[in-house]
């Protein structure tokens, strides 16, 4: 029972920051926006949060300003992408470059190092086994994010701005004739996905209690993995988080034992993806404007 | 004229599109209560000055007023199409603006949205919409998702859409264009109904018939400008026409009779060849499901047309795209010169002397970013280059003689081979695509809409080019939506309806009166005599 | 041609670029100025340390080959109207491929043997790598960006798992030294290219450069295949078979790129090494956008971000390094915000002149 209970809490804390990127990205991208940025967006929250920790003393405040540096990076995606209309993928990759130069060289101009910060105050110590499900009970932020998706799920289906979201993802010339603001419309969904993602790196950041170089390792590109494989809808993202974060526990707790090299659960997002994408199990059909960028 | 206040008034309208000048001073007053017809042929400029009216564009000169609820005229000049909605204008265009994957309700309400705290009111939004559609006869579920309905039922959303933001203005643009008879019938109860219920109602459209049977007035637009205006119990169809087209149209008709023998009406066509150049067999091609040809045969002799006319959207594409290899045929045989090509590539076709022009040349015919020349040798790429099975490198000097040649044969301007193509005009470029098409040898030609969007001097020299091709002993199959194309160019006109063809005459037999009824689908043939 | 199309067509091919070096200027004053140094210093001393002595110039070569290759592999796709963002992994693959048959091969096979088969090699495995988002693609209508992307880490992480149980060096992350088909330096020619990892492949990048060059404006191949990146429906109705267009591309995209990874493996270190791209891949989008997507625009836009990056080094005692990281991703953010922005006021001037 206690073994299930760890890999539940050990599941949980993978799967947080997938989340969080995963609940904005599927906004942007049902707006019709490309979000190969959340990674980027990801590494600036864990960044800016950890600055705001380290010189306030104060979690909240590193939450504050993690939000603050995702918000930034929304901004800057969602002015070159949806303002002046440049090719969102190639945005996305540069977005993310300038994520990780960025914070390598303020990591160097802060903290004097190129690899990683001092230590700040996070929300409570994750120690391993029972201790570990304490700590994620009372860490605010695992709250948050398990809340994301079913928050971003209402907002997609229940609300005239998920409305908006949804037209203007398929048919932005539609919306406009109807006199919806399109790129509103697009810019909130972007910077909202920059918050929320970045929230997600926040966690990161706050859960190892320091910001290390790139310490997202692709996790972004993992949330994009579970919007696509769940189809674009946030309860099904939601779920392809967890799958995928279950399948690394299962793999760390076996490791050491003869079985599958880790190389190849690392892989399970991806080729699931893969299978997605090629209309192997469902077809799995992006919002009919997506990179599209003009109305 | 109607005693009341306009309900609309538009004056001195101008305005272009880089070099095409779509409205040159166009006029138009129409009262309130009133089903008013806006006629004129393809690129008269009706649907330029309706959308300046509806505030997607905005006039480079001129005035657009519109009557207020408190009974005076207030000039919108200029005006946005947020704030046109407001006025209760709305327009439904011949392409619809639907979102498929969401429901009728909430199309109908997006951007209006009704809302119960922060959330979506989906629950009134239904309501509202069906009581709005049993007003006015408007059926349709409002909780099916859009991309299950009928175009019919499509368009009644889209109808919805305007009434639901108060429209008392509508503006409905080549509505008929792709419904069935019953459809149409359907739609013009609506329509009366909106008008009773004091709506004003401008209809946009090229067919003489709608005109006659729902208007109250009608007001001819040709080339940009306004050139009439009618009540319409007091017109006739031969009258609009000729307002219409600028000359009588008795002599457009006729026009075939005048070149000699060989078109007289008493004549029988050419006799066929003896053996036909393009024989289709009970050919069946499906669309998304659907049997958009249903078992259609046909052969065509060398140095004859026949012309396929019918209403859009009735399988004349699909059966097109077939017989050029650009659509799998589902069942059936495609024959060229006797040889079977039902499923041979596009290549292997042309290389067996087929020509196609193509309907669409934006998107089928023509490469925009690519050089005149080289949309010149389009299809033929491979005869332009050296080396083993002609994969290697392409001979530039050839290709540079290849387009001076065809330049000069067929017009084109500016006589430039290194333009790129989205640079000329679009009768210049459908030139490019007819150059290209019928200036090196083939024996069979499609051409489908082939002037389509093309200036009046254009349209002139390739009707010339095409019956020049016809002279030389060519097979042409065409098809046009435009009946007085068919009827000025084809030795013989079949109909087609509803994925079949329905009806096959000699030229001398077809005419608006016979072939209009058929095209809709109807067998009688009870219109009355000009 | 008429002045009025050349020069429109000049205009929105190079002020894009130049948009983009402009405000990245700006961005690296910015951050200099934030270090405490003055810009001017700091430009003269990265160009000193680049192209202003034999060893920088040396490595500004070295690092120009890689990204020459994947930047060629992403503007040929690009003609197609693909998206290839697989280059990291069809580079380690390539690399690796070459690598292997290097330690495969006897000792002492001669050059002439052993180079090919190696760079044979190298195209091969990074074509195979690209046929798989051709295929998906041509096959069932798969998004290429999605998959190449995903490809990407699971190439990479294979290859991880096949060095590190199977043919790594102890306490290292490499495979052991190539015993045949390795290329000789530019160092053993030219004496002052000293101690730079600069090597023959550079010609070879060359080369390719040239080949595609001539490919995709000379030959009948390229004609489809241009045409099915600007007009997949025009193309398909001018007899070009579109999906076979797709899957030759993203092959000869894949092996393009793979044939970057010769400069490390053949050229440099004569091992495969986890992570030696060190971005290049992904930096490939940044060249084939800055290059505009000719083959010429590839070299210089190569030359370029090599120089930025050697020059990030040579600068270093003044400005951190990292701020070179910052200026690329300013560089192709601006170049991808102008492009759109540049053929809306090219365009829109000429039609209003027209009027």
């Amino acid at each position: 029972m206690s073994e299930i209970v760890a890999f539940v809490a050990q599941t949980i804390r993978i799967a947080i920051p997938y989340l969080f990127a995963a609940s904005g990205g599927v906004v942007a991208e049902r707006a019709g926006v490309v979000s190969l940025t959340l990674e980027g967006f990801m590494l600036t929250g864990a960044f800016a949060a950890t600055l705001g920790s380290y010189y306030s003393g104060s979690p909240w405040i590193g939450v504050l300003c993690g939000i603050g540096g995702g918000l930034v990076f929304g901004l800057i995606h969602a002015v070159a992408s949806i303002r002046y209309r440049a090719d969102q993928i190639v945005t996305g990759i540069a977005i993310n470059l300038l994520a990780v130069g960025l914070t390598r060289f303020f990591l160097l101009m802060a903290f004097d190092s190129s690899s990683n910060s001092p230590r700040v105050a996070g929300f409570g110590v994750t120690g391993d086994g029972g201790a570990l499900t304490g700590a994620l009970l009372r860490n605010p932020l695992v709250w948050f994010g398990l809340l994301s998706i079913p928050l971003v799920a209402w907002l997609v289906h229940y609300t005239p701005f998920g409305l908006r979201v949804r037209a203007v993802g398929e048919h932005p010339a539609a919306a406009e004739t109807l006199g919806v603001p399109v790129r509103r419309v697009r810019y909130f969904a972007v910077v909202l996905s920059g918050i929320l993602a970045g929230l997600g790196g926040v966690y990161l950041a706050l859960d190892q209690h320091q910001f290390t170089d790139s310490m997202t390792a692709g996790r972004g590109f993992i949330a994009l993995a579970a919007i696509i494989f769940g189809r674009w809808e946030p309860v099904r993202a939601g779920i392809a988080c967890l799958l995928f974060a279950a399948a690394e526990t299962l793999q760390i707790q076996l490791q050491g034992m003869q079985g599958i090299p880790s190389q190849f659960v690392q892989m399970i997002p991806y080729v699931l993806t893969i299978v997605a994408v090629g209309g192997f199990v469902a077809r799995s059909t992006p919002p009919a404007a997506l990179g599209k960028g003009d109305a | 004229m109607t005693a009341s206040l306009p309900a609309i008034r538009m004056n001195g309208i101008q305005k272009s599109f880089g070099p095409v000048r779509a409205n040159r001073g166009a006029r138009l007053e129409v009262g309130t209560r009133e089903i008013h017809a806006l006629v004129g042929e393809n690129g008269a400029g009706k649907s330029t000055l309706m959308r300046i009216l509806a505030g997607l564009y905005a006039p480079d000169a001129g005035t657009v007023e519109v009557g207020t609820p408190s009974g005076d005229l207030r000039d919108v000049t200029g005006w946005s199409t947020a704030d046109a909605i407001k006025a209760g204008v709305g327009m439904v265009h011949q392409h619809f603006m639907l979102v498929r994957t969401l429901t009728v309700a909430e199309n109908v309400v997006l951007g209006r949205e009704p809302v119960r705290g922060a959330m979506l009111d989906i629950a009134r939004a239904i309501t509202d919409v069906k009581r709005i559609g049993d007003q006015y006869g408007l059926r349709v579920d409002p909780a099916r998702l859009v991309g299950d309905l009928s175009v019919g039922e499509a368009q009644r959303v889209e109808i919805l859409k305007t009434l639901f933001r108060g429209a008392r203005i509508l503006i409905l643009d080549e509505p008929t264009a792709v419904l069935s008879p019953l459809e149409v019938k359907e739609l013009w109860g609506v329509l009366r109904r909106l008008r009773d219920d004091g709506a004003t109602i401008v209809l946009i459209t090229h067919k003489l018939d709608e005109v006659m049977d729902v208007s109250d007035a009608i007001t001819v637009m040709r080339q940009g400008e306004t050139v009439a205006r009618m009540e319409t119990g007091a017109a006739t169809p031969e009258a609009i026409a000729r307002a219409m087209v600028g000359r009588d149209v008795a002599l457009v008709t006729m026009r075939n009779e005048d070149e000699g023998p060989r078109t007289s009406l008493e004549e029988t066509p050419r006799s066929p060849g003896p053996r036909s150049s393009l024989s289709v067999s009970s050919l069946v091609v499906t669309n998304r499901g659907r049997r958009a040809v249903d078992g259609v045969s046909f052969d065509i002799a060398a140095g004859e047309i026949l012309g396929i006319a019918g209403v859009e959207g009735n399988g004349q594409t699909e059966l097109i795209e077939a017989i050029a290899g650009l659509r799998p045929v589902a069942s059936g045989t495609i024959a060229l010169g006797g040889r079977d090509v039902t499923h041979a590539s596009v290549r292997e076709r042309t290389e067996a002397g087929l020509a196609h022009i193509p309907e669409d040349r934006h998107r089928r015919g023509l490469i925009l970013e690519y050089s005149v020349a080289d949309n010149l040798i389009l299809g033929d790429q491979h005869h332009y280059a050296t080396g083993a099975r002609h994969a290697w490198a392409l001979d530039g000097r050839r290709i540079e003689a290849n387009a001076n040649d065809e330049i000069q044969r067929f017009d084109i301007r500016p006589p430039d081979a290194e333009l790129p193509a989205r640079a000329l005009s679009g009768g210049n470029q459908q030139k490019v695509v007819i150059a290209r098409e019928m200036g090196g040898t083939y024996d069979v030609l499609l051409a489908s809409q082939p002037t389509r969007g093309v200036d009046v001097g254009a349209i002139e020299f390739i009707h010339a080019q095409l019956r020049a091709a016809r002279e030389a002993g060519k097979a042409i199959l065409l098809v046009s939506a435009e009946l007085s194309e068919i009827l000025a160019l084809a030795d013989r006109v079949a109909v087609m309806y509803g994925g079949r063809i329905v009806a096959t005459l000699p030229r001398r037999e077809a005419s608006e009166e016979r072939l209009g009824p058929l095209m809709t689908g109807a067998t009688d043939t009870t219109r009355p005599a000009a | 041609m008429t002045t009025i199309a050349a020069r429109q067509r000049v205009e929105e091919a190079l002020l894009p670029p130049l948009v983009a070096l402009l405000v990245a200027l700006v961005v690296g004053d910015i951050l200099i100025l934030l270090v405490g140094q003055s810009p001017g210093a700091v430009y003269r001393l990265m160009l000193s340390g680049t192209w202003g002595n034999w060893y920088g110039f040396g490595q500004v070569l070295y690092k120009a080959t890689t990204l020459l290759c994947t930047g060629l592999a992403v503007a040929l796709a690009l003609r197609a109207g693909l998206f290839n963002i697989g280059g990291e992994g069809q580079l380690a693959a390539g690399g690796f491929a070459a690598a292997v048959v290097g330690l495969v091969l006897p000792a002492g096979t001669p050059g002439i043997l052993a180079i090919p088969l190696c760079i044979g090699a190298a195209l091969a495995a990074g074509g195979l790598v690209g046929a798989v988002p051709g295929v998906m693609k041509a096959r069932f209508g798969a998004h290429e960006v999605i998959v190449t992307i995903m490809l990407n880490f699971i190439v990479l992480a294979f290859l991880n798992w096949i060095v590190a149980s199977h043919l790594h060096v102890p306490e290292t992350l490499h495979t052991p030294e190539m015993r045949a088909g390795t290329l000789p330096r530019l160092m053993d020619w030219i004496s002052p290219f000293h101690g730079s990892a600069a090597n023959a492949s550079l010609f070879i990048a060359i080369a390719a450069a040239v080949i595609v060059g001539w490919m995709l404006f000379r030959t009948r191949g390229g004609f489809e295949l241009r045409a099915a990146g600007l007009q997949p429906d025009a193309a398909e109705y001018g007899g070009v078979r579109v999906g076979r267009v797709w899957i030759k591309a993203f092959m000869i995209s894949g092996a393009l790129a793979g044939l970057g990874g010769i400069n490390y493996t053949l050229g440099y270190k004569h091992y495969y090494e986890e992570g030696f791209s060190g971005g290049a891949g992904f930096l490939g989008i940044a060249v084939a956008l800055v290059g505009r997507n000719h083959p010429l625009g590839v070299v210089i836009a190569a030359f370029l971000f090599a120089t930025l990056s050697q020059g990030g080094l040579a600068i270093h005692a003044l400005v951190p390094k990292q701020m070179v990281e910052v200026l690329q991703g300013v560089v192709i953010l601006a170049v991808a915000a102008a492009v759109p922005e540049v053929r809306r006021l090219v365009q829109g001037v000429r039609a209003g002149a027209a009027r």
